[in-house]
């Protein structure tokens, strides 16, 4: 089946389309099922990869506005395969543990268009098709914060689509520009990503549009200082738009840098490599010690998230196999981590309407299977060996050591930051006696939530023991993408920071 | 002795004069049918008018390009064939907008659909001739029919509107008399492509200039009335709020891109000509206008009023275009109005399928936010659709406005104004938040008041009308190609 993307794209949004047909009563269950085979097609996907190959496979070409140079071209190679998995999976897993009770047919339909979205930004390879569902998956958010979250919701669904919608806008023009240039170098328009690769840019170019497409990733990210709609949206929105906002859709700007601004601009990233990596620093320990002061679960949780996606910048400005590849793996760690993070507070809230630690105390005496899953997942999040949280905050650190041993000491920190702050909520909810009488008789984890939790639990623990058969495709794929940067950047300094691995060098494979 | 005149037939090139005198014909059929027999319901003339009008966009078609006519005062080329097609497609989409269910004062004359069709005649005149003097007649019979329209739909602000319209109209009129008259006396020609030659011979003179000065001004300002630019924006929201909501739509696109048309002949001629100070009034102006109504259109409270606002902000933005003068540049104005149209034309129809005869919600206005509060819930398809169309025109991809966004600001960047296309980015996103504000009422908000009759005016023509709209916002990005390559044949064609 080499058209295999297109069938994951459009199969969500077509069982969408159906669902309105659907009866209120089987909606959950219809949105369930087809996510699982949602989940099937994209292990069809990974099963169908050539791992050795570190090139776009599955690559689906149709000319939709040849005259402006707008494609439908669809392709996936090591990086975004494994997001794509983590989003089919994390979708299906968020609807198995989904507890709206209203509106379910609603939620079940906009969670199918938003997978669209989602599946479609990661395998989108031209830079139009990439805008379109990058823009497009802002509706549904809007829609699940707004619709279902809490008392603010709709000042924090607002804010997250205005922030991102204009961080994009900014990254278009930037796009056009790219466009404009590629057209008269080449006299061809086209917004295909693999041809701009192609483009040898003068450096003060590279600057300007390596701004321009920062704006549009940074606010996705977020970065600091950007970063003031997340605790908003993640605050006001249900657990399901938690989940899918922390493990997908956060990863979409990361993902953006490594697919736009490190090859297109390879000597103003080099460049950049300082201004980002303090601001990296700034938003891991200060959000870190503003996860600390949190009264409130999730918001800790929230915070905690901010401060991990700093850890992914960093490695993917390291520029060398370890710090990107690393980066892509933490991606995934940090999507299923701080997920189920996510589902167990919304398990948590279901029974006692509060995420305050202060109403908690002693959880793990009333709700052993509870504490035991929410334990592990925050190990792993803040990154103990054995879990999957280790491997890639690891490699990450190990890669930005080549470029700069002070600051990955500092950023080293959000390991003990992290432990610090998870530490204490989970000292203050699961430890101590029983204080609050309502929490006596709270019920421990339903089937339910307990299979919606293990796959999650056995995931964590396999890539923390043996990561390599997700590593090796990522690194192939980092590989090249590093080859080919060093043959494509003019200054001497970038030619000198973009480290070729050794292996690639001696078996003199080339991209 | 004064000698006899002989004009040969064959020079009259008769055929050039066709769409328009089919247009005149068809109103005078229907002012004598009514003669004839006054009871005939009004779909009939609804059903005609259409008929007309797409005989009339078939003898547009076959006009061949860059063609003179009638003493050389009609002016057949490329942009004048285009805007012309679109300014009958657009008349045809709104047209069975009359269709509905309850019965409303204008439609039960004939004499409504009469003055449609000479005033669509007079849109046709004025885009496809270059003398100032024909110009000017089209402008005129076309306004003065629309002044009747708007003023037909039997409520006191429909009134006030037409008198609104009609005054500024008037006053945009002589301005523009007054540039024409001072571009006469500067080259003793009204033709522009004489004017041009003359012009370009003797731009260096400084009364020449001095001149240029005066006529592009007061021109500028006739066009700006026209297009509803900044400072001469005013107007517009009252006489959108007071009009019905199918002329409203109506009027934020077809004497727009009549009047852009007119403007791309006057303008683009002096920036072709080298004066450099047009093109840097013309940015201004757009910019302004994009913004101002842009954060004019974040307080309103009504729909039609922020659609109104919004529609100023569209103008602005396709103004912006203008200033490029490159073929380009030219293209993305008829390709964003094509593409406007249809979003445009779903969301008023939206407002005219809600509208009722007593303002139920608020004493001051006819489409309150609150009015679509929790529509969601009460006609779930409805609330889906009017969400397309608000976003299609935040320009979200893949729905139409977006192509047409996107297609500017890229003949803006390789026209070397990025930053224009970065004002006009950063404007899309403070657009973002009105069109949200609608969305927000209609999903995250629950319905004001018990009442299911939101949809008071909803009839199968109509329904017709919101469905191709619909399907036409969303499968842009399926014929934005044809539309684009066609566009851009007809403009280079005639040498923009």
């Amino acid at each position: 089946m080499d058209n295999i993307l297109s069938v994951l794209v459009f199969f969500p949004a077509i069982a969408g389309l159906l669902g309105f047909v659907v009866d209120k009563e089987s909606a959950r269950s219809y949105g369930i099922t087809v996510a699982a085979i949602e989940f099937l097609l994209s292990l069809w996907l990974w099963l169908s990869f050539d791992t050795a190959n570190p090139g776009m496979q599955f690559v689906e070409m149709i000319p939709l506005i040849p005259d402006v140079g707008v494609n439908y071209y669809l392709g996936v190679d090591g990086i975004s395969l494994f997001i794509i998995i983590m989003a089919t999976l994390m979708t299906l897993i968020g609807m198995m543990s989904m507890s709206i009770k209203t509106n379910v047919k609603n939620m079940i339909i906009t969670l199918l268009f938003l997978e669209m979205t989602m599946i479609g930004v990661f395998v989108a390879l031209d830079a139009i098709i990439f805008y379109l569902f990058w823009e497009l998956s802002l509706v549904p958010m809007l829609y699940i914060i707004g619709a279902w979250g809490g008392p603010l919701r709709v000042y924090a669904s607002v804010k997250f689509f205005l922030y991102t919608f204009m961080g994009s806008l900014v990254m278009l023009v930037g796009m056009l520009f790219v466009a404009y240039v590629y057209h008269s170098l080449t006299g061809v328009w086209s917004f295909a990503i693999t041809d701009w690769y192609a483009l040898v840019l003068p450096v003060n170019y590279q600057l300007w549009l390596f701004a321009a497409f920062f704006l549009g990733f940074a606010i996705k990210v977020p970065m600091f200082p950007f970063h003031t709609w997340l605790p908003y949206a993640h605050g006001q929105a249900p657990t399901i738009g938690s989940v899918i906002l922390a493990a997908v859709l956060l990863k979409m700007g990361t993902y953006g840098f490594v697919r736009f601004s490190l090859p297109m601009f390879p000597d103003a990233s080099v460049l950049m490599i300082t201004p980002i990596a303090v601001l990296s620093i700034i938003m891991i320990i200060y959000t870190a010690m503003v996860a600390y002061a949190q009264k409130d679960i999730k918001q800790v949780i929230a915070y905690s998230s901010v401060s991990h996606m700093g850890i992914i910048m960093i490695g993917v400005f390291a520029m060398n196999s370890e710090g990107i590849g690393g980066s892509v793996f933490q991606m995934l760690s940090h999507g299923i981590v701080s997920g189920a993070l996510f589902m167990l507070v919304g398990m948590i809230y279901d029974r006692r309407h509060t995420k305050l630690m202060s109403e908690f105390g002693g959880l793990a005496s009333v709700m052993p299977k509870f504490a035991v899953i929410f334990g592990i997942m925050l190990m792993a999040s803040v990154g103990l060996p054995l879990t999957i949280g280790f491997v890639g905050e690891f490699l990450v650190l190990l890669g930005f050591y080549e470029i700069s041993p002070v600051m990955t000491v500092l950023a080293g920190t959000s390991i003990i930051l992290g432990a610090v702050y998870m530490l204490s909520v989970f000292k203050k909810s699961f430890f101590g006696p029983v204080t609050k009488e309502e929490n006596r008789t709270l019920k421990d984890l339903t089937s339910k939530e307990t299979w919606s939790l293990v796959p999650l639990v056995a995931i964590v623990i396999w890539l923390g023991v043996y990561p390599k058969p997700i590593l090796d495709p990522i690194n192939n794929s980092v590989n090249a993408m590093l080859v080919f940067m060093d043959e494509k950047a003019i200054t001497a300094e970038a030619k000198d920071i973009i480290k070729v691995p050794q292996s690639v060098i001696k078996t003199g494979e080339v991209k | 002795m004064l000698e006899p005149i002989k004009v040969s037939l064959e020079s009259l090139n008769l055929i050039t004069l066709a769409p328009m005198l089919l247009a005149i014909a068809g109103g005078l059929v229907i002012l004598i049918l009514d003669l004839v027999n006054d009871k005939l319901h009004k779909s009939l003339y609804v059903m005609l008018t259409i008929l007309i009008l797409i005989v009339d966009f078939g003898a547009t078609v076959g006009l061949s390009v860059n063609e003179r006519g009638f003493f050389d005062v009609m002016l057949i080329d490329g942009i004048s064939i285009i805007s012309q097609l679109l300014i009958i497609v657009a008349s045809i989409l709104f047209t069975p907008l009359a269709l509905t269910s309850k019965r409303f004062h204008e439609y039960s004359y004939p004499e409504f659909f009469a003055l449609f069709l000479f005033m669509v005649a007079g849109f046709q005149f004025m885009v496809a001739s270059d003398n100032l003097i024909l110009i000017f007649v089209g402008l005129e019979t076309a306004s003065l029919s629309l002044y009747t329209l708007i003023a037909l739909h039997n409520r006191s602000n429909s009134y006030e509107a037409a008198v609104k319209y009609f005054t500024m109209g008037a006053l945009a009129a002589g301005f523009f008399a007054m540039g024409s008259a001072v571009v006469y006396a500067l080259t003793g020609s009204i033709e522009l492509y004489q004017v041009a030659q003359i012009l370009s011979v003797r731009l260096h003179e400084t009364e020449i200039m001095m001149a240029v000065f005066g006529s592009s001004v007061l021109l500028m300002v006739a066009m700006a009335f026209k297009l509803s630019l900044f400072p001469f924006h005013t107007w517009a929201p009252d006489v959108y709020e007071g009009a019905s909501a199918p002329l409203a739509g109506y009027m934020a696109i077809v004497p727009k891109i009549a009047a852009l048309v007119v403007s791309i002949r006057i303008f683009g001629m002096y920036i072709d000509l080298g004066v450099e100070w047009v093109r840097v009034m013309i940015l201004v102006l757009a910019v302004v206008t994009m913004t101002i109504a842009n954060l004019m259109a974040l307080v309103q409270e009504d729909v039609k009023r922020m659609l109104a606002y919004s529609s100023i902000s569209h103008a602005g933005f396709i103004m912006a275009a203008l200033a490029l003068d490159t073929t380009e540049g030219t293209t993305s104005i008829f390709l964003y109005y094509a593409l406007f149209m249809f979003t445009n034309l779903g969301a008023f129809a939206m407002l005219w399928i809600s509208r009722h005869k007593v303002r139920y919600f608020n004493a001051r206005y006819d489409h309150p936010y609150e009015k679509f509060a929790g529509l969601i819930h009460i006609m779930p398809m409805g609330a889906v659709i009017m969400a397309l169309f608000m976003l299609s025109l935040a320009g979200v991809p893949p729905f139409s406005v977006f192509w047409g966004k996107i297609y500017v600001m890229q003949a803006a960047v390789n026209a070397g104004f990025v930053w224009l296309a970065i004002v006009m980015g950063l404007n899309s996103a403070i657009s973002a938040y009105y069109y949200l504000k609608l969305i927000v009422y209609m999903f995250l908000k629950e319905p004001v008041k018990n009442t299911d009759t939101v949809y008071y005016n909803l009839s199968k023509p109509l329904m017709a009308v919101i469905g191709f709209a619909t399907v036409a916002t969303i499968t842009a990005i399926f014929y934005v190609q044809p539309l684009v390559s066609y566009l851009y044949y007809m403009i280079s064609a005639s040498g923009y």
